[in-house]
């Protein structure tokens, strides 16, 4: 699960002299080998150490697989463009196992025992929160790619930054007005019962009113729940548009009761990609979202106005047209969030660059020198479009695309403009102390 | 939704939970019935069973319904003899002392585990139901391979019943569970007769679990659940007792039909919890068991 080796596996076997020694041997071995203390002498071309909170196991595990392709995708073309600051980037990686108290383990450990310059790389906002009190206490910047709005919010501290990827409440102010003309004006929400499904339920709702729609339900699931007919008698039968988020290995399960409840005579449906990130459009029962619409953080299938930077961005990461792996086909991807960590790598290297970074004692400058970032311009740094950086709340704002499921591909029908997205800050981080 | 229907589909998808229940906790309640082993890695077995049919059916690859007629036979098969093989390399080796069997049956766990996860992925997939049949009642649509899970545990229930009780196989096991020292005196295998036991109980789980997954996708963590689940139905039915992990089943599963349809699906689990207290407190031996000898 983790690098980490455990030595101690027989409690009860008594340590001999032999195996002690041996011990001794091989730890001294290793601290001997070269490599080992190759920069001790020459900091200026040690490489700038990103230590990777990843989800490799747990329920994010699909979003963690992809999250380190893309990683290592940004990070091979940094290298080959001369690194940051003249020195390599290596990627340190530990799995949190998509757990909260993990998370937090994982920040102290990259940062103590790995020494890396800043944390970077989470998404399951549980995870997020629960570790960014360790980045604080650690005094390590800590770049999420989380899209929740826990980072805009000031919920979180100023070591805390999301330059990669806009927030949920961001992306559902920009998408209630479409959802409200083009959808319909009743809207019954099912979403997680977690801190990412109540940015939505909080967020949604004021959006829609605006727009002259109204909220008919709220429906929190479970996010370990297996099965969902249970749910759907809570749908109100004057409902127009069932709008859905979902987490989690059963979003299939959800799509095909929610077929098989319904039959042809549903609502109209609204859902967030993050329902079917990694999930084979083309799967059994998913049939039923044909005519459906998604919002995407990034369009998963390739479209005619793609631009040359998001053709160059699939080809790095290694997706075909489809938004499946090009080694595999039915390894689809999570297009719609990895794109963030691309484009956070590239704002991690912008601020270091900007704030001539050298090592954990100018780790303060580094966060300084993000907050100042304004505009982000479109190109192969940010494929997914241009951006605005907002450094009192350290988020970012972007485009938002809408898509229709159409014979079991996605396309964009929809894209929003960045002020779309735009609301009120509600906090400044730039207040607190570093 | 009137009361009427939203009852009956409360009562159905509570069934459909009782259904996959009472074969999963009754291979659990078997296994410690017959062997006094508290077997953890029960719900892998189930998980087991799961990814192994996503691998057959896709593997088959023909219609949806051969394929998860091949699911059907071969994964339970294979879950077995990795049951078989892990009772002969582990649980043998330990006496089946029970409370070393439940240290190792927890690290069996975590190895099916992260195996599933290493060779399989942490994707969930899907695998196609052999029908898709769309039953259309007035109020609303519900699935006929649901209520197909629901007849094909009721035979499978009915056929462990007739083995048990009617064949001497069952007869061996029964023998087994009610002395297993006066049993080995009359010169029944009873090394043999674990092993066999551990086997069925695993592949009970890997029933339920083929026939779920058509509705649920197998994904490497769906083992915790069931695992629960059938702790609470074999401690409230009583362990070793076939009507008992029946009617538990059907109570747990009903309960949580209804109670999380009308109320919410953390009371229903809070009651289930709150019901294995009471029995352990005031029945520790479950509604049917027998006190222990």
């Amino acid at each position: 699960m983790t690098d980490r080796k455990i030595f101690s596996a027989t409690g009860t076997a008594s340590l001999t002299r032999r195996t002690a020694l041996k011990g001794l041997a091989a730890a001294g071995g290793l601290m001997s080998a070269p490599g080992f203390v190759r920069y001790a002498q020459a900091r200026s071309s040690a490489p700038i150490r990103i230590g990777f909170q990843c989800h490799r196991t747990g329920i994010g595990a699909s979003y963690g697989r992809w999250y380190e392709r893309t990683t290592a995708a940004a990070v091979k073309l940094i290298n080959e463009a001369g690194g940051i600051n003249g020195r390599p980037v290596e990627i340190v990686i530990e799995d949190d196992g998509t757990d909260a108290g993990r998370g937090a383990e994982v920040v102290a450990k990259l940062a103590n025992q790995h020494k890396v310059d800043i944390v970077y790389g989470t998404l399951f906002s549980h995870v997020v929160i629960g570790s960014a009190p360790a980045a604080e206490e650690l005094k390590i910047p800590y770049y999420v790619v989380s899209e929740g709005y826990h980072v805009a919010s000031g919920q979180l501290n100023r070591w805390c930054l999301q330059p990669g990827i806009t927030d949920v409440r961001a992306q559902v102010t920009s998408v209630a007005p479409w959802i409200a003309a083009n959808a319909g004006k009743k809207v019954a929400m099912i979403y997680p019962d977690y801190a990412f499904g109540y940015d939505h339920r909080d967020y949604l709702p004021p959006a829609l009113e605006q727009a002259g729609a109204e909220v008919v339900a709220r429906i929190a699931i479970p996010p370990t729940e297996t099965s969902f007919t249970k749910y759907f008698p809570q749908i109100p039968s004057s409902t127009e548009v069932l709008y859905h988020v979902m987490v989690g290995p059963a979003v299939l399960t959800f799509v095909k009761e929610l077929g098989e409840f319904y039959g042809a005579n549903g609502p109209q449906l609204f859902g967030f990609i993050d329902s079917l990130e990694a999930v084979d459009l083309n799967s059994p029962g998913l049939d039923y979202l044909d005519g459906s619409h998604f919002w995407e953080g990034s369009p998963r299938y390739a479209q005619p106005a793609d631009t040359d930077a998001q053709k160059a961005y699939r080809a790095a990461v290694g997706i075909d047209d489809n938004g499946a792996s090009v080694n595999d086909p039915r390894d689809v991807s999570t297009a719609g969030h990895m794109f963030g960590c691309w484009e956070t790598l590239y704002v991690i290297k912008q601020a270091m660059e900007a704030c001539n970074y050298r090592g954990p004692e100018d780790r303060a400058r580094l966060v300084e020198a993000t907050e100042a970032i304004t505009t982000l311009p479109e190109g192969p740094e940010h494929p997914q479009g241009d951006k605005v950086f907002d450094g009192r709340i350290h988020q970012v704002f972007g485009h938002q695309y809408i898509s229709k499921m159409e014979g079991g591909r996605l396309n964009v029908v929809h894209k929003t403009a960045i002020e779309d997205s735009r609301y009120e800050p509600e906090a400044d981080y730039t207040t607190q102390p570093l | 939704m009137a009361f009427g229907p939203h009852l009956l589909l409360a009562v159905l998808e509570g069934l459909v939970t009782s259904a996959v229940l009472a074969l999963t906790a009754l291979g659990l309640s078997l296994v410690f019935g017959v062997m006094r082993v508290v077997n953890v890695a029960h719900g892998e077995f189930f998980m087991l069973g799961a990814v192994l049919a996503w691998a057959v059916a896709t593997a088959v690859g023909a219609s949806p319904a051969s394929g998860f007629a091949a699911a059907l036979v071969i994964a339970p098969l294979i879950v077995g003899a990795v049951a078989l093989l892990a009772e002969r390399l582990v649980l043998r080796r330990l006496n089946h002392d029970p409370e070393a069997t439940i240290v190792a049956t927890i690290g069996l766990l975590y190895i099916l585990q992260q195996l599933a996860l290493t060779f399989y992925g942490a994707d969930a997939r899907p695998v196609p139901p052999p029908f898709n049949l769309r039953i259309s009642l007035p109020w609303f649509g519900y699935s006929a391979y649901k209520l197909s899970i629901i007849a094909t545990s009721a035979a499978l229930l009915l056929l462990s019943w007739l083995v048990l009780t009617r064949t001497r196989a069952g007869l061996i096991m029964r023998a087994t569970q009610y002395d297993s020292e006066t049993a080995q005196a009359f010169g029944i295998p009873v090394g043999r007769v674990y092993a066999a036991v551990f086997a069925i109980g695993a592949m009970l789980a890997a029933i339920a679990a083929v026939l779920i997954v058509p509705i649920s996708q197998a994904h490497y963590l769906m083992g915790q659940d069931p695992l629960l689940l059938s702790f609470a139905v074999v401690i409230i039915g009583g362990l070793g007792s076939l009507r008992g992990t029946v009617v538990a089943a059907l109570l747990i599963g009903l309960c949580d039909g209804v109670i999380s349809m009308f109320f919410s699906p953390t009371l229903a689990r809070l009651i289930a919890t709150l019901a294995v207290a009471m029995v352990l407190v005031f029945r520790p031996q479950g509604l049917f068991g027998k006190a222990a000898r």
